[in-house]
Order: structure tokens, then sequence, then C-alpha cells
């Protein structure tokens, strides 16, 4: 089988069988890219670790490096940028596809049923559920990698510090000439990124 | 068209600034499409949180296609889900073109950027927790729920800390506290 194909088909199943998001689906993908040969194990390490540093969801980073360099690695008559281009839209679309025809179709059949007594009970039975999913979240994310990834004290206490005050910045509104404004998470974002930059450089 | 257009740079925005999974960009996204272009409802968003999180593939893109398509049916969606992809798309492209990943891996200035980052997403994911508690409306027999949720999956035991194990749960749960009183509720209230 051709490597676009087969690139095609590694994707389409991270993208179906890829439940749960973010790390969930690592072991997958490293399954899926290492074993045949297209990265080696270290090489897949770096793309997660640049998956961290870059935004996006590991899932479509993978996809779009992967297919980048799999062409070329697999078959040298695949060498040279427009074929490791077509090799990171095809996987990146694979990954994609399959989850959006699906979100698309499931949304259209709950707006068609919308008004009706079994819908509306279901998600009124869910909205609890997803509120502990998003708390699990966090919780999930307090830890060392995230605070402490190098294991130095002083470090794990400003990182506690950036935390609370992010939390403060995003929740409470400030008093800006009687007007009340909530900080843009994105703009929290940036002077976290600041921080980082002035703390631990 | 100026709409999708809108539509398309506020997803890219949001994609651009999304670290660290789906769950990170549910509080840009609150910011942007409830409060700023109240698109959608808080509540609504909650609900539309809760197909992304159903379905299988990357969180991420379901929430966009899920927002997008209840503010511009499949346009929207297409629209939505193509603005979240693109940024990382073009940003791991110029990496890998123009780079090698352990040159961005081991850069002292951006891996100090991302060591403050990194605990302010946390933070951004804390502050959604409480704002989609109260667009949930809990009440004393439901609000136990989110608390039992958040212990059973951080605790990690296997298949009952699966997120879809509870998502089953809740979803049957509601079914069942609407259609049971009307099936059998009804003879009491009657007497």
């Amino acid at each position: 089988m051709n490597i676009y194909w087969q690139l095609i088909w590694a994707y389409v199943k991270i993208g179906i069988f890829g439940f749960g998001g973010g790390y969930a689906m690592l072991s997958l993908v490293e399954k899926s890219v290492v074993s045949p040969g297209w990265i080696s194990e270290t090489m897949f390490t770096d793309i997660v670790a640049i998956s961290q540093m870059t935004p996006g969801p590991i899932g479509i980073n993978s996809a779009t490096y992967i297919g980048y360099v799999a062409p070329g690695e697999v078959n040298p008559e695949y060498t040279g940028i427009g074929w490791s281009l077509l090799g990171s839209c095809v996987a990146t679309l694979a990954v994609v596809i399959p989850s959006f025809i699906l979100v698309l179709y499931s949304s259209h059949f709950i707006r068609k049923h919308s008004e009706s007594g079994v819908i509306k009970s279901i998600f009124s039975g869910l909205r609890p559920v997803i509120v502990g999913l998003i708390a699990s979240a966090a919780i999930m994310l307090m830890n060392a990698p995230n605070f402490n990834p190098r294991g130095i004290n002083w470090q794990l206490w400003t990182n506690v510090g950036i935390c609370i005050i992010a939390f403060c910045l995003a929740y409470f509104p400030l008093n800006i000439k009687k007007k009340k404004l909530k900080m843009h998470p994105i703009f929290i974002i940036v002077l976290a990124g600041v921080a980082g930059l002035v703390l631990y450089l | 068209m100026g709409q999708y257009l809108t539509l398309f740079f506020t997803f890219f925005k949001i994609g651009a600034f999304t670290f660290g999974g789906g769950w990170a960009m549910i509080s840009i996204i609150e910011r942007e499409i409830v409060d700023k272009h109240h698109w959608i409802k808080k509540e609504e968003f909650l609900d539309l949180l809760a197909v992304a999180q159903s379905l299988p593939g990357i969180l991420a893109v379901n929430i966009a296609t899920a927002v997008g398509d209840k503010i511009g049916k499949t346009k929207g969606s297409v629209t939505a889900a193509a603005g979240t992809i693109l940024p990382s798309f073009l940003i791991i492209l110029a990496i890998a073109i123009f780079l090698t990943p352990d040159i961005i891996k081991n850069n002292r200035y951006i891996s100090a950027i991302f060591m403050g980052i990194r605990p302010a997403v946390v933070a951004l994911i804390i502050a959604p927790v409480i704002t989609s508690a109260k667009a949930a409306k809990l009440k004393w027999k439901t609000v136990w729920i989110p608390f039992v949720v958040a212990l059973m999956i951080s605790l990690d035991l296997g298949l009952i800390s699966n997120p879809i194990f509870f998502i089953v749960l809740g979803g049957l749960g509601g079914f069942l506290a609407w259609w049971w009183p009307q099936k059998y509720g009804k003879r009491h209230k009657k007497a």
C-alpha cells in the first residue's frame, strides 16, 4: 500500500478511536507511527515535547509533523517539499474528518429533536457530569510536569503563585472606571509567558 | 459572508492560544463566543461540550465543530473547525520545514515561557469549573454529581474512571428522572 494511504488509514483510526483527547490518545498515536518505522522513538518524544510548546491538540500536531516526514522516510521517491506537504495535509485531514462528520450529524440530530422531552432530560442529566469532567481535567493537570518540571522547590511555589494569580484575573472582574471588566484569557496567557521569561530564564 | 469571516478569525484566535488540549480552550471560547459575540448561551455551551466529549476524536476539533454548527449550521462548523486547526497546522509545518524539533525543545527562552504558561492554563481550566457549575443550575439533588465525577476520574481506577462511563450514566439518570415520575409518579400526585 502506498505510504499516503497508510498515513490516511493510521490517522483515520486515531481519529475514530482516540477518545478523551490529548494524552489519552498518545499511546495510540505512538503505536501507529513508530512501529511502521515512519519516525524513531526519540523523534516521537521530541514531537510530544513540541506539541506542549506550540498551540493545538497533540493529535493534529503529530499528524502534521509525521505526515511531513514519513513519505521521504519510507520511499526516497517521495523526497521534496511537495510530497511532504501532501503528506501533512492528508494526515491532518484524516485525523479530523471522521469525528467532524460524527459531531456534525449528532448536532443536526439533536437540533432536530431539541424540543423533545427525551433529549432535554438527557442533557439536564449531562450538565452536572460535564462540570465534573472539567474539574477532573483541572485536577489531573495539577502535576509535576506542569508545576515543577525542573524539580526545584522555589519554582514550584512561584508556579502555584502564577496559577492563583491567573485564576483571580480570569474569575474576578476588575473595576476600571466604574466598569466591570474581566481580563481576556489570551492576555492572561501572554502575561504568564512573560512571567516565565522573567522568572525562569 | 461577514459572519463566517468573524467566526473563522474568532476560532483561529482560539486555536492559536489553546495550549494543552481541548479543555484549555473553554475559557477562551466562553469569553469570545458567549460573552463577547453572544452567539450562544452559557448553558447551551455546556450541552455542546457534552456532545463534543461523548464522541471520539480530538476534543478541540469536536468542540469547534459543535459550536460552529450551533452558530452557522454546516458551513459554520467547517469554518470553526478549519479556524481551530489552521494555527497549529501552520506552526508545525513551519517547524518541520525550517527547524528540527530539538532546536525548539532545547531553546531556553521558549522553555522558560512555557514554564510560566502551563500553571496559568491550569487556572484557566479551574475558572470554567465555577462558571459552568453556575450555568448548570445545580440543585441540592444534583450538586454532589460533579464532585463524585471529578473524584472518580482523577483516581484513575480503570474502566469506572472513564469519562464516557459517566456521560452515559448522566444521560441515563437525566432521562430516568424525567421519565419515571411521568410513568409511575402521577398516581401519587392525584391520590
